[in-house]
């Protein structure tokens, strides 16, 4: 039995049951590494000699009865998400040598845990883009088609998910990173409630729209991972002063009667065939599940990616002041303190960060921001209510997650705007603050993976997981694998 | 022409809280250089800040004592520049939604009142300190980053250097009062930045205004102003223009110094932070701040006045120092007649403080010790001459008024027998002055008695002396 190709469900009775030790599953997956990260490569870093020690931890655990869900079980972290004493690079050369003297909540609930941690996993510089080509250090391929990009920002994390290279990922996800890789990749990823998960160690790209979120391979992961990840941090002012229920409360329970939206707006002419067909193609299974469709409209649709990018960007570009070559990461000396400022940025950030970054300085400059930020912001009030209108009516939104599958490397890096538009169907969710799940739905006819987007009320992930867990049990797409 | 100015003062206050205002780090002044900072307050990545309740409870007392507004909900902003002491590249401070709105302190210039509005009091985080080696490095000490700041803008009401610095002294007073901010420009824990202008009297227009900054002490507030005011109305005379700019104080040559002009400033790129959530000030929270306000300057000074029968002048000047407002009280009930403490405290207390430059704090000096001395006099055991010199005594050695007198062999000498010898002695030397005494040439009392307590070291009763006198010349 390859151990690496198990879904975490499956792994954690059979630690519990003693029938498999640690140690034994990271050297599969560390296997499966050798085997395929050269053509796939997810990781930024992996971290092969501290995992065996974790992994004795783990055992030691379990062998003095002291057993948490997660122990021993191997989990790749997305390389913005601060590991102590571990390489966080956040794909960006202005980072290449940060080893940050702290650990992130998400983490240290694993560490809680004694789970294993596999390495660090590649993605769009500070999760600033679409496709992880926007990676400083290299491009992330999809496990499905080596010619293709995994999607992004959390490509590396949704291909080493897809690849087996471990067992399940955190990513994050501002306008769409965990789902659209996920959707590309063929894996479940979850983006949950802003405010659901800590982002205490969370490198910050757009504060008021980043979350952490689970990379899985199936549905009751997704569900297991948030049980250990999510609950309120008195570090985070912004996390939800609301303990956490039990994600696995609702998996199994039947779907008769749920009500699901159908936004008439996610729906549009020139989307692709192939993507429409299977969404629609879910959407009566579901219906078949007992679900009734319902078409709704969320009438602002057409202004969240404007919206995004103005608010995104506007943060952003105050989140990255902090990269100026004084206290850590990368320094080019100057001849004075303005030249080393710019030179260190300069060479530090790449194209598409020195781009969020001008768009996001621009829109809160005096005399632009009544105009640009204020007015996002305005709009950003009229999605959120759009949504919940919406959930007066419905219990669930369902959409396609991305309007195409996986695309070309190079294809749309020299096109932002184009590479903007790939998260067109999961933006409007970050700027609602609601979450939204991506499931596997189905493959084009070249065989590449497609997602469906569950969307529901504010902190209602059980009610997501448990029509996402329906829909994943009556069909096959979950047991797909890449052949690589 | 006439000219007046218009003033205006931004005043920065460091909080006295115990932890800085987003992080858990020590705020105490004068630690070794980052050895006061961790992950939050060094604006590492990933990390968030989370409010200090304490900070908001401060600025809330304060802008109450200020008769603000306080804002039920009030926002954190981000303000963004580039600079080596700002870790993160901005500082969070407040900009749309202050906590304290629409206040105003109350000035004595001349025996009038003076209102000076205050626009608005916010919280924000202080930068660390840029350290200039002479080998050409620079190196930065975060210690203070993530001091509590509080902002206090006051509204262009000041007409005048003096007034400027009434303002000042009177907001020092409140700030200590409340012990939110220990006001001290020197080492910074206050600072004071000025807005001025000047325009012809009459005019209601505003002028060019310059900022003044760089005002480390509270002797220079005036000077600054001073100097600023006489610049642009030579200006004006001139025929020459005002520029806005900020001006940097120079106490070394006492003049403001150009630092950058408007076209210079920087945009702040203001927007509100998103990792904080707006701050909610309940009615139910000012109320228990409201109980627990201590006196204030200004009902002090009025209770002074009411309950101790004092002028105007020495209880303003008893209340300015909440410690030297209890130093007098403690002596008042330890039996010390108020009008009488209130001599010795503004007359030989302060000078003494004053020419040490040090503060009431720092004065080891107890109300007992002048009560004590009070009594001496008033048995008569010494003169109010000789108390001088004992009181100085006790201020510098800390011994009793007791012991300083018996040591130095001070007690007043009321033995007749000794000032009538005394007397005669100077009878003898200075017969001419007997003469034209007994002429009916009185005034020169003055002279005799001097002679006396010349021979007498001073020790002598001075009410005795002056009736042994009368008595023995008229014989």
């Amino acid at each position: 039995m390859e151990l690496n190709k198990l879904k975490l469900t499956e792994l954690v009775p059979l630690i519990s049951k003693g029938e498999v030790r640690p140690h034994e599953i990271i050297i599969d997956v560390f296997k499966r590494v050798q085997e395929v990260e050269g053509k796939v490569k997810a990781y930024i870093t992996l971290t092969v000699e501290k995992a065996y020690d974790m992994a004795r931890e783990a055992e030691n655990a379990i062998f003095s009865g002291k057993k948490s869900l997660l122990t021993g079980i191997p989990i790749a972290v997305k390389d913005n998400i601060c590991t102590k004493g571990i390489l966080t690079t956040c794909a960006s050369k202005i980072l290449y040598n940060f080893y940050p003297p702290y650990e992130s909540t998400v983490t240290s609930k694993l560490l809680n845990n004694k789970y294993i941690l596999i390495g660090k996993t590649n993605m769009d510089e500070f999760a600033m883009g679409s496709s992880t080509e926007n990676s400083g250090f290299h491009v992330t391929k999809n496990p499905w088609d080596l010619e293709r990009v995994p999607g992004g920002s959390s490509g590396g994390s949704a291909a080493a998910v897809a690849a087996d290279e471990c067992i399940a990922a955190l990513g994050s996800d501002t306008g769409g990173s965990i789902r659209q890789p996920a959707s590309f990749c063929g894996v479940v990823g979850l983006k949950p409630t802003y405010g659901r998960v800590s982002r205490f160690g969370l490198v910050a790209f757009a504060s008021s729209l980043d979350q952490i979120g689970p990379i899985t391979k199936c549905v009751a992961d997704a569900a297991l991972l948030m049980n250990v990840i999510s609950g309120h941090d008195p570090m985070d002012s912004t996390s939800a002063p609301i303990e956490s229920s039990d994600f696995t409360e609702y998996l199994g329970k039947e779907v008769k009667g749920i009500k699901i939206g159908i936004p008439k707006e996610y729906f549009i002419e020139g989307m692709d065939k192939e993507v429409e067909e299977r969404i629609k193609d879910a959407i009566k299974e579901l219906e078949s599940l007992g679900c009734i469709p319902v078409e709704i409209s969320l009438p602002h649709t057409e202004y969240a990616v404007a919206t995004y990018y103005i608010i995104a960007t506007s943060e952003a570009s105050s989140n990255l002041a902090r990269y100026d070559g004084v206290k850590y990461g990368l320094r080019v000396q100057g001849k004075d303190l303005l030249e080393m400022y710019m030179k260190t940025r300069s060479r530090g950030f790449g194209t598409e960060v020195k781009r969020r970054i001008m768009l996001g300085t621009y829109s809160l400059s005096a005399g632009y921001y009544e105009a640009y930020y204020k007015k996002a912001q305005q709009v950003r009030t009229l999605i959120k209510n759009d949504f919940e209108k919406a959930f007066e009516k419905v219990d669930f939104i369902v959409t396609p997650t991305a309007p195409s599958p996986a695309f070309k490397i190079g294809e749309k890096i020299d096109d932002p705007l184009q590479m903007y538009l790939s998260d067109i169907f999961t933006i409007s969710v970050n700027l609602a603050g609601v979450p939204a799940i991506s499931i596997p739905c189905g493959f084009s006819e070249k065989g590449l993976p497609v997602g469906l987007q569950i969307i529901g009320k504010p902190f209602d992930e059980a009610g997501i997981l448990q029509l996402a867990y329906a829909y994943e049990q009556s069909t096959p797409w979950h047991k797909m694998k890449p052949l690589l | 022409m006439q000219y007046e100015a218009v003033i205006g003062l931004e005043v920065h206050a460091q909080l006295l809280t115990e932890s800085k205002i987003f992080c858990g780090c020590s705020t105490q002044f004068g630690a070794e250089p980052n050895t006061q900072v961790c992950p939050v307050c060094l604006g590492m990545p990933g990390v968030l800040p989370v409010l200090n309740k304490k900070a908001v409870e401060y600025t809330v007392k304060t802008g109450l004592a200020m008769n603000c507004k306080i804002a039920p909900y009030s926002r954190f902003a981000r303000k963004n520049y580039f600079y080596p002491d700002l870790p993160k590249g901005y500082q969070i401070s407040q900009y749309e939604l202050p906590l304290c709105e629409d206040g105003y302190l109350e000035i004595m210039l001349n025996g009038t009142k003076r209102k000076i509005r205050i626009k608005r009091i916010h919280l924000e985080e202080d930068a660390g300190k840029n350290i200039h080696d002479p080998s050409g490095y620079s190196f930065v000490d975060f210690n203070r980053t993530g001091v509590p700041l509080m902002e206090i803008v006051s509204e262009p009401d000041i007409r005048s250097p003096k007034e400027a610095a009434l303002y000042m002294k009177k907001l020092r007073a409140i700030l200590r009062y409340l012990g939110v901010c220990d006001g001290n420009l020197e080492q910074g824990s206050l600072r004071c930045d000025a807005n001025v202008s000047v325009r012809p009297v009459g005019s209601t227009e505003f002028g060019v205004k310059t900022e003044i900054k760089n005002i480390n002490s509270f002797r220079f507030v005036e000077k600054a102003l001073e100097y600023e005011i006489k610049r642009q109305i030579k200006l004006i005379e001139n025929g020459e223009k005002i520029i806005q700019e900020t001006r940097l104080w120079d106490s070394q040559t006492g003049t403001t110094q150009s630092m950058r002009s408007k076209e210079e400033a920087h945009d702040y790129r203001y927007f509100p932070e998103p990792d904080l959530v707006p701050v909610v000030v309940s009615e139910d929270w000012i109320e228990k701040i409201k109980k627990d306000m201590p006196e204030l300057p200004d009902q002090k000074i009025e209770r002074f006045i009411k309950e101790y029968g004092l002028p105007q002048y020495d209880s303003e000047i008893l209340t300015e120092e909440k410690a030297l407002s209890e130093w007098f009280e403690e002596a008042v009930k330890l039996g010390g007649k108020p009008k009488e403490v209130a001599n010795w405290i503004m007359v030989e207390l302060l000078r003494l403080l004053n020419e040490e430059g040090k503060d009431i704090n720092e004065c080891s000096l107890k109300p007992i010790q002048l009560v004590e001395l009070i009594e001496l006099i008033n048995k008569g055991t010494i003169n109010r001459n000789t108390a001088k010199e004992v009181f100085e005594e006790m201020y510098k050695t800390g011994k009793t008024a007791e012991a300083i007198v018996r040591e130095k062999g001070l007690t007043q000498i009321s033995d007749d027998s000794v000032i009538i010898e005394a007397i005669k002695e100077v009878m003898n030397k200075n017969p001419k002055e007997v003469e034209r005494f007994r002429n009916g040439e009185e005034k020169l009392i003055g002279f005799f008695v001097g002679q006396v307590m010349k021979i007498t070291k001073g020790k002598a009763n001075p009410k005795l002396v002056n009736e042994l006198i009368f008595k023995i010349l008229k014989e």
